[in-house]
C-alpha cells in the first residue's frame, strides 16, 4: 500500500527539480517522483499544499552522548530531536565515555540506535586513542565496523605529526578527517572569543587565530597528503578565507558552519549566560557575515549542528567552570530559513546542498535525493509557519538552548525516514 | 533619592548620578567611623553575608565593620576552593544562606560573572566585591570618593593607572566609574598587560610610563603578579620594576599635587617604591577608611536606604 505526497514545492537538486511534484513512496522506497500522479485506491495520501518537501536532511556533527553520558542526552532522546528538527540521519561525533576508538564502542552505538533510534545513526571514530592526540587509533578496524570518518572533535590533534600520519594513513580507506581547529597553546584556558567583549566581562579569550592557524595547517596537511580534511564548525573570517584561497587551488578540503555561528556573536555573552558558551565561540559580526558569504558562495558546503547537550547543573554554573556547547537539531533548519534562505541571502536549492546533499557526499552517505528507487528519507517544511523556541518543549533532553524565545519562520512539519514517519505534526 | 537596583554587580551598568549619589551618601558615613562610638542603628536585624571565595583581608573586613558599623548582623564565609572542589555548587551555597534570611549577599569569587550568576538567582541583595578579572566597584567607588575629597571633583582629572590592567577588575571598574564621571584615564603598562583593545573602553593605552605619568592628576597603581612572569607575560619582575615602577624620580613627571593611590596590597620596592607608598602624595591608608564608608552606604542604599518617604500633600 502505498504513500503518496501530494502537491508539495519539491526541492531536489540533484534532479534538477524545484517545483511542484507528487511523490509515491512504497515499501520504504521511492517509487515515482511525476509533477501529477494519479491516486490508486487504498493510496494514502498526505496533502503538502503549501510545504516544501526536500530529501532529509542529515546532520553531520551531532553529540548523540551514548555511551556514558545518558544524563546529557540518549540515541533515543538525540534521534527524537533530529527527527523534530527535520533530520532523517545524524552522524555520532565519537568523544564519548569512553571514547569511540575500538570497533566494539561503533557496534554499541548501532545496537542503540537500531533498538532506540527513530532516525539513521552514523559513527565517527577517534583519530588518536581515547582522542588523546597521541597514538592513531585503529583506524582500518574503526573502518572496517562502519565509521564514516575520523575526529578527535572536541579536541584539536596538537602535534602536527600525528595529523601528517593520521592522513596518510585515512588515505587508505578514502576517509575524510573532520578536524576541530584550535591551537591548543593559543587557546588554553579560553572560554569565550577574545576581543572587546571578552576583554569587558573579564573573561579568557580564544583568539580568532587560534582557529586560523589550525585550519591553515590542516590545509597544507591535506595539500601534502591528499587526504580529504574536513573542517567542522568554521567560525571565523580568517579561516573562511584560508579554505576559499584552498579550494581554489584544489587542495581537497571542506568545511561546515554551525547555525550559532552565522547567527549570533560575542555581544551575547553579556550577562554570562552559560547557554552562549560553545566552542569555537560565539564571534564578532565580522566574522558572522564572512559565515553566510561562505555558506552563500560554496565556500562552506554544510550546515552541521554540533548539537551538544549538557544537563541543567553543569550549565548552572558560573560561566568559567560551565562546560562548551548547546543543543541545535531542534532549531538549526528553522534558524536557517529565517537567516538565510527568507532575507534571500541563500535559495531553497542550495538549502538543500547545505543541509542534505552535501553531507551525504563528503561522508560518502546514501541519501540527498528524491531519486526514484531510493529509501523514502523525506523531510515536509511549512516556510510560513512561525513558531517561538520554547526550551522546555525540546525533544533532546538537553534545555541548553541559547534561542530560547526567539521567533523562527519555517518549521519541518514531518519527518519520513525508511517511508515511516517518524515526526509528523498534527494536520499533515 | 533612592537607589533602584536590587544588586550592585559593576560600575558599566550604573549612571553618572547613582554613582554620584552612592559617593554623597558616603560622605556622613565617614563620620559615623570617626566617632567614638561606631555604631548606627538603620540596618538593626539585617543580616548581611560575606560569601569569599578568594583570599581577602582588606575587603572582607572592611564589609564585615560597614555592616557593623550600620548595625546589621554581618557573618563571613570563607571558602578556599571553588564551588566545584568543594563538591557544593555556588547557587546551592547561596540558596541555602538566603533560606536562614541573608538580606545582602557580598561575594568575592575568582570566576567572572559569579555574582550576575548569584544575583539571578537570588531575591538578596547581591554585592560584587571583585569577581575574576572582571569588576571590583566597591574598589572604585573608594577610588573615586578618595579622589573627589582629596581633588574637589572628578571631571576632567587626569588619571593614570599603572600596572596589569588586563587581570585587573580595578582598573576595569576604574575605568566604568572614572570615564563616567569626565576623567581623563590613562592606562599604563608593558603591550602583553595593556593590550590596545583597551582603547574600545574610552581609555588611552600607553606603554611608556613616562609618557602616562606626565601631567597627571592622579596615579593609581595596581598590584603586579608573580604569576605573569610564569605565564610567558613578562620577562621578569625585575625588568618590570626597572620599567614601570613608581619612582620619586617618575613621580615629579606628573601634577604637582599629584595623588598616588593602591588598592593594596603592595608590593613595595616591585610596583612601588617605599618613598612613594609612604610619602604626602599618596592617599593610600586614607583609601581604606573610605572603602568603609563607601560600602556602610552600599549597604544603606541597597536595603531601601534613601527612599522617599511617600508623597507630600
Amino acid at each position: 500500500m502505498g504513500l503518496l505526497i501530494r502537491g508539495g514545492r519539491v526541492v531536489d537538486p540533484v534532479q534538477g527539480l524545484d517545483g511542484r511534484a507528487d511523490i509515491l513512496v512504497e515499501d520504504g522506497l521511492i517509487r515515482q517522483i511525476q509533477p501529477e500522479l494519479a491516486v490508486e485506491r487504498g493510496t494514502v495520501v498526505v496533502d503538502a499544499a503549501g510545504l516544501v518537501v526536500v530529501p532529509g536532511l542529515v546532520d553531520m556533527h551531532t553529540h548523540l552522548r551514548e555511551p556514558g553520558q545518558e544524563a546529557k542526552e540518549t540515541v533515543a532522546t538525540a534521534t527524537r530531536a533530529a527527527a523534530k528538527g527535520g533530520y532523517t540521519a545524524v552522524v555520532g561525533m565519537p568523544n564519548t565515555v569512553p571514547v569511540v576508538d575500538t570497533p566494539g564502542q561503533v557496534e554499541l552505538v548501532r545496537a542503540r540506535a537500531a533498538r532506540e533510534g527513530v532516525v539513521r545513526v552514523y559513527q565517527v571514530g577517534a583519530i588518536t586513542k581515547g582522542s588523546r592526540g597521541e597514538e592513531l587509533a585503529e583506524m582500518a578496524d574503526l573502518a572496517a565496523a562502519g565509521v564514516v570518518a575520523f575526529s578527535d572533535d572536541g579536541r584539536p590533534v596538537p602535534s602536527a605529526a600525528v595529523m601528517r600520519r593520521a592522513m596518510e594513513y585515512a588515505l587508505m580507506f578514502d576517509m575524510p578527517i573532520i578536524s576541530h581547529c584550535e591551537e591548543p597553546s593559543l587557546a588554553e584556558g579560553g572560554v569565550m572569543h577574545e576581543g572587546f567583549y571578552s576583554l569587558k566581562l573579564g573573561l579568557k579569550g580564544i583568539p580568532a587565530l587560534a582557529e586560523d592557524l589550525m585550519v591553515h595547517r590542516e590545509i597544507l596537511l591535506a595539500e601534502n597528503t591528499g587526504c580529504r580534511v574536513h573542517i567542522a564548525h568554521l567560525s571565523t573570517k580568517g579561516a573562511v578565507e584560508l579554505v576559499r584561497q584552498a579550494k581554489a587551488r584544489g587542495v581537497p578540503v571542506t568545511a561546515e558552519a554551525t547555525p550559532h555561528h552565522f547567527t549570533l556573536t560575542d555581544a551575547a555573552l553579556e550577562g554570562y549566560d552559560t547557554n552562549f558558551k560553545v566552542n569555537p565561540p560565539l564571534r564578532t559580526g565580522e566574522d558572522v557575515a564572512a559565515v553566510i558569504r561562505g555558506l552563500a558562495d560554496g565556500t562552506i558546503d554544510a550546515i552541521a549542528t554540533d548539537h551538544a547537550p549538557h544537563t541543567e547543573a553543569e550549565k548552572a554554573m558560573e560561566f568559567d567552570y560551565a562546560p562548551f556547547g548547546m543543543v541545535g537539531l531542534e532549531t538549526a533548519l528553522p534558524l536557517a530559513i529565517t537567516r538565510l534562505v527568507n532575507p534571500g541571502v541563500i535559495s531553497w536549492t542550495r538549502l538543500v546542498e547545505l543541509m542534505a546533499i552535501n553531507p551525504c557526499r563528503i561522508l560518502g552517505l546514501p541519501g540527498g535525493s528524491l531519486q526514484v528507487g531510493q529509501p523514502a528519507d523525506i523531510t515536509l517544511i511549512n516556510p510560513d509557519l512561525k513558531r517561538t523556541v520554547d526550551r522546555d518543549r525540546l525533544a533532546s533532553l538537553g534545555r541548553n538552548t541559547p534561542f530560547h524565545g526567539w521567533s523562527l519562520q519555517g518549521w519541518a512539519v514531518a519527518t519520513m525516514v525508511g517511508g515511516q514517519f517518524v515526526y509528523q505534526e498534527e494536520g499533515v | 533619592m533612592g537607589f533602584k537596583h536590587k544588586d550592585l554587580l559593576g560600575l558599566e551598568q550604573l549612571q553618572p548620578d547613582e554613582i554620584r549619589h552612592i559617593l554623597d551618601t558616603a560622605v556622613p558615613m565617614k563620620d559615623i567611623i570617626c566617632r567614638e562610638i561606631k555604631k548606627v542603628p538603620t540596618l538593626r536585624g539585617r543580616t548581611v553575608i560575606n560569601l569569599f571565595y578568594e583570599a581577602s583581608t582588606r575587603t572582607r573586613t572592611s564589609f564585615e565593620l560597614a555592616g557593623k558599623y550600620m548595625g546589621a548582623d554581618t557573618i563571613n564565609i570563607a571558602t578556599a576552593t571553588s564551588s566545584v572542589v568543594k563538591g557544593e555548587s555556588l547557587l546551592d551555597t547561596a540558596r541555602t544562606l538566603e533560606a536562614m534570611g541573608a538580606d545582602v549577599v557580598v561575594i568575592r569569587h575568582q570566576a567572572s560573572g559569579a555574582p550576575h550568576f548569584l544575583a539571578r538567582n537570588l531575591n538578596a541583595a547581591v554585592i560584587n566585591a571583585g569577581d575574576g578579572t572582571h569588576e571590583h566597584p566597591t574598589q572604585a567607588l573608594l577610588d573615586m570618593l578618595t579622589i573627589r575629597e582629596k581633588k574637589g571633583r572628578l571631571e576632567g582629572l587626569v588619571v593614570t593607572i599603572l600596572g596589569d590592567i588586563l587581570h585587573s577588575r580595578v582598573a576595569r571598574s576604574n575605568i566604568w566609574g572614572l570615564t563616567k564621571m569626565g576623567a581623563e584615564v590613562r592606562v599604563v603598562g608593558p603591550a602583553t598587560l595593556v593590550p590596545g583593545i583597551f582603547r574600545q573602553m574610552g581609555v588611552r593605552v600607553i606603554h611608556r610610563v613616562e609618557e602616562a605619568l606626565a601631567g597627571a592628576d592622579v596615579i593609581n597603581v595596581l598590584r603586579i603578579q608573580q604569576e605573569r612572569q610564569a605565564k610567558g607575560l613578562l620577562p621578569s619582575l625585575r625588568e618590570y620594576a626597572r620599567m614601570y615602577a613608581l619612582t620619586p624620580e617618575r613621580l615629579v613627571l606628573a601634577a604637582p599635587d599629584v595623588l598616588v593611590l593602591h588598592p593594596g596590597p603592595m608590593n613595595r620596592g616591585i610596583e612601588i617604591h617605599p618613598a612613594v607608598a609612604d610619602g604626602v602624595a599618596s592617599a593610600i591608608t586614607e583609601q581604606v577608611t573610605n572603602g568603609v564608608a563607601v560600602r556602610m552606604a552600599l549597604l544603606y542604599l541597597l536595603m531601601g536606604g534613601g527612599q522617599s518617604h511617600g508623597t507630600t500633600d
